[in-house]
């Protein structure tokens, strides 16, 4: 019977019961104005003392209806929509979002804008996990990774900038291709960047791998097994972690993925600490993968054979990609019109959040904390 | 707040079309039909409005593009042994999907989970089609972990019809039919907990559906909740 209220994700909100001599239970709210909930997120804990018994998160604070946004914009006109959902990995969102109009169009981006798409979404798994890292680590009472990761990330960010003008929500994809030629310098930038940035790595896991207080913050904290990670849906490095060797990039490679070399890091254990060390080297993979793609960038068109006005024909495609947080799907309907009749996010933030719950039972609310934040959620992928 | 509510209100220029529902009938031959209303449609910008003209001989080429093909496996000749004719099985540029029969819910499912290894529920979403008798289109994108597979199921489902919860199978289904009711309405049997997840709980209406216009809100909540006469 435990069994089938495991997975649960609510509270029932009765009478709070009688836990010890005479301490009762206790509800409380966190968020969603709080700073370590990373946006707006609310949880509602019911709590013995310092021990979590259950949570139930509210979500929707950053509901913009996005799905039905896009019922009512052309295809084009969606494209930078995307960006807004997972603000800090903008580029993959785009990356998804084209290659799934793409395959419904039926066209194939060119060899040269898959380099660029693959360094640019790549340098952008860079700055969400260093994004990830520096507040993840402030949660936890650590700031000075903050700093060192920002300023990294302005790096990438200024890459960014240099190639299509925009920092965070980039819209450097177009249906079909990328819209801009490299930028003279372009792959100096990326190949200088990668130089400055790889013994940065070791920098941030010097503050962190074998700090006393980082460790016994993140072992065993939060453990979640492969096997009710799969049963939850969730994916990207909280599934790796838990030991389970999946990532779309391999599995079913979208862009060009296929041609290039790297592994997939998985953990053993399913703690944060596991979580922490996976993303470490997600990072230096990323790394290696921009080492091959860069100084290869093939000569050629940028854009693929696309109408001007994109009209799919009739019929529906589910696409995704390895976001750096986990499967990014997206579900088209196309009537024949040159609006979707149907578009579905599949967001990994909001799947991923669902095993709070279970990842936070029967440990501290001190440990909600570091949970939240080793799951990587953007609220507003959760919310759409 | 009211600040976060206005913005995004002013580029639906599409107003005329918006609380009508704009049901683009999902018809092939509707195609050329809904010329005439679409350049009329985007007034403003003048990238989009130009070309629909200029590319109108072109697109009644296209719907003779690729149209689903069927889908023949292993897996399939089992299923169609067992259930018949209630599985269509067909594939679409490369992905594979069955059309099942409503009454076939919760039992194919559990087939695809336990007998066939589907054991990642992806997605649960649904689609509208007001214009049908069964107005759902209901769907369950799976994936197998053991065989890298990717199929889809799909029903079709009266409006108003409860469909059973699947969370007992995949306990990821749980905020996910929890998001199709928000957003559709469809009822789920058995689910634990069935309200809405990122609408609030007192939202009037089902904004997914095609006869939710685009600004339509419920004026109602949002002048109770938010001290606000409209969000508009």
């Amino acid at each position: 019977m435990a069994d089938a209220t495991k997975y649960l994700s609510h509270l029932e909100l009765g009478e709070p019961d009688q836990t010890f001599l005479d301490s009762n239970e206790l509800i409380i709210n966190m968020g969603p104005q709080h700073p370590a909930t990373h946006g707006v997120l609310r949880v509602i804990l019911k709590l013995d003392g310092e021990k979590v018994l259950g949570t139930e998160c509210v979500i929707g604070y950053l509901h913009r209806g996005v799905e039905k946004i896009a019922e009512h914009r052309t295809y084009a006109m969606f494209n930078p929509y995307v960006d807004r959902m997972d603000y800090v990995a903008a580029v993959s969102n785009g990356l998804g979002y084209c290659e799934a109009v793409e395959k419904l169009l039926n066209v194939q981006a060119p060899p040269r804008a898959n380099y660029i798409r693959v360094i640019l979404t790549e340098l952008n798994r860079l700055a969400s996990h260093m994004l990830w890292l520096g507040t993840h680590a402030l949660d936890i009472g650590a700031i000075t990774p903050l700093f060192y990761t920002f300023r990294d990330r302005e790096e990438i960010l200024k890459i960014f900038e240099k190639y299509c003008g925009a920092r965070l929500t980039t819209h450097a994809f177009r249906i079909g291709g990328c819209q801009y030629e490299t930028y003279e310098g372009f792959e100096q930038d990326v190949s200088k960047f990668l130089k400055f940035v790889a013994p940065k790595i070791g920098e941030y896991e010097e503050l962190l791998t074998t700090n006393r207080i980082w460790v016994e913050r993140t072992r065993g904290v939060g453990v979640i097994s492969a096997k009710d990670c799969i049963a939850l849906g969730v994916t990207g490095p909280v599934l790796r972690a838990s030991g389970v060797k999946w990532d779309l990039r391999k599995a079913q490679p979208y862009a060009n993925y296929s041609e290039f070399d790297f592994e997939i890091p998985t953990g053993g254990n399913g703690d944060t600490f596991d979580r922490y060390m996976v993303r470490m080297q997600e990072m230096r993979q990323s790394l290696r993968i921009l080492e091959q793609a860069v100084g290869k960038i093939p000569e050629g068109p940028i854009m693929a054979k696309v109408p001007k006005v994109i009209k799919p024909p009739v019929g529906e495609i589910y696409h995704s990609i390895e976001a750096p947080k986990g499967e990014l799907g997206y579900f088209i309907v196309s009537d024949g019109s040159t609006q979707p009749y149907r578009l579905r996010v599949r967001p990994p933030s909001f799947v991923n959040l669902q095993a709070l719950d279970l990842m936070v039972r029967g440990q501290l609310v001190a440990d909600v904390i570091a949970v939240i934040g080793t799951l990587d959620i953007v609220l507003g992928e959760v919310d759409r | 707040m009211p600040d976060e509510t206005k913005s995004p209100t002013p580029p639906p220029t599409g107003e005329p079309r918006g609380p009508a529902g704009s049901p683009n009938p999902p018809n092939v031959e509707s195609v050329p039909a809904q010329k005439p209303g679409a350049p009329a449609a985007v007034p403003n910008p003048a990238a989009p409005g130009a070309p629909p003209k200029a590319a109108a001989p072109a697109p009644p080429a296209k719907p003779a593009g690729p149209t689903p093909q069927p889908w023949d496996s292993p897996l399939i000749d089992r299923l169609k042994q067992q259930y018949g004719s209630g599985i269509e099985a067909l594939s679409y540029l490369g992905q594979n999907y069955m059309v099942a029969d409503r009454s076939l819910i919760p039992e194919l499912l559990q087939v695809l989970r336990t007998e066939e290894h589907f054991d990642y529920c992806v997605d649960i979403t649904a689609v509208h089609y007001p214009e049908r008798a069964r107005q759902f289109d209901l769907l369950w994108i799976l994936y197998s972990h053991p065989h890298n597979e990717r199929i889809r199921v799909k029903v079709m489902i009266a409006d108003g019809e409860a469909v059973p919860s699947v969370v007992s199978i995949w306990p990821t289904a749980n905020w996910l039919e929890r998001e199709v009711y928000d957003m559709f309405g469809i009822a789920f049997d058995g689910h634990p907990d069935l309200k809405r997840i990122l609408l609030p709980d007192g939202w009037k209406g089902h904004p997914l559906r095609k006869d939710y216009g685009i600004i339509q809100q419920d004026n109602e909540w949002v002048q109770i909740n938010l001290g606000i006469e409209s969000g508009q």
